[in-house]
């Protein structure tokens, strides 16, 4: 199980960081995440694979100003 | 008549107390986008006494900005950096402006905005938002980021919050409402979001990381 911004979701442990964000439907040029605490460099995303028990925080940003 | 330096120091120290005074005045921050977010959080933080202000955009002040933003007739076609130092100074002429009429982007950011403990993201596109917000974050260790997303139309004003989403980033905003052709952007709800990037960039200044 793995937790995204407080939810927890099952069938992404040993999937890429990438593809969980596809599979949530998250565009990657949109957000910034953290992993267990750390943020994840954007040319990371498809080579950090997730493991049980990890912690993912997404932040989607929206335009306007 | 300008009035003198310590004149204007008097009447804001008896507003806020000497100590909150000084740490205003010592503070600097960096704004980052001068449109409906930028100009409106660089004005509320002029007026609040920040000692020292750094202005970053590379676009000029168009007629469709006036819709929002703290720029008026006589400003179209100035660099909003320069429009808006000019502001600024008026109604704080004490206050230490610096700015950069320059496009930001993941090769600049840090340079830019690396010395600055305190950075408000104000930009208008989600991808540059993202872009500086992920920069800063992997290569300013120091810098925490106050950024607004999600703010456009005339929704109830009591969607937009600010939230401390990672260690080092505040958002301020509804996080949901994308400007769009039938979701324009208009002063009241883009100002609502500007001055929740101020207020929490005043709470920083005065150590309550607390939202």
């Amino acid at each position: 199980m793995i937790t995204v911004n407080g939810e927890n979701h099952e069938g992404f442990e040993g999937k890429t960081l990438s593809e969980l964000l596809c599979g949530l439907g998250y565009k990657e040029a949109y957000i910034a995440t953290e992993l267990n605490g750390n943020i994840v460099k954007k040319d990371s995303y498809r080579t950090v694979v997730l493991k049980e028990g990890d912690s993912l925080e997404v932040v989607n940003f929206v335009g306007g100003g | 008549m300008i009035p003198s330096r310590e004149e204007m120091e008097r009447v804001l120290t008896e507003r806020h107390t000497r100590p909150v005074y000084d740490k205003l005045k010592g503070a600097r921050v960096a704004i980052a986008g001068l449109g409906g977010l930028g100009s409106n959080i660089a004005v509320s933080l002029t007026r609040a006494g920040v000692g020292e202000l750094m202005l970053v955009d590379f676009d000029r002040v168009e007629l469709s900005n006036l819709n929002r933003q703290q720029y008026e007739i006589s400003d179209l076609g100035k660099y909003k950096t320069e429009a808006l130092a000019q502001r600024l100074a008026r109604i704080d002429p004490y206050i230490k402006l610096s700015y950069k009429t320059v496009k930001v982007t993941a090769e600049n950011a840090s340079e830019l905005f690396g010395s600055f403990g305190i950075v408000c993201e104000a930009f208008d596109r989600a991808d540059m938002k993202a872009m500086l917000i992920n920069t800063l974050l992997e290569q300013c260790p120091d810098t925490v980021i106050v950024s607004g997303s999600g703010m456009a139309g005339h929704l109830s004003s009591n969607t937009i919050k600010t939230r401390h989403v990672l260690e080092r980033l505040y958002i301020c905003g509804d996080e949901v409402t994308d400007s769009s052709a039938v979701n324009g952007l208009m002063a009241p709800r883009v100002a609502i979001c500007a001055n929740h990037q101020a207020n929490m960039v005043i709470r920083l200044i005065l150590e309550e990381r607390e939202v």
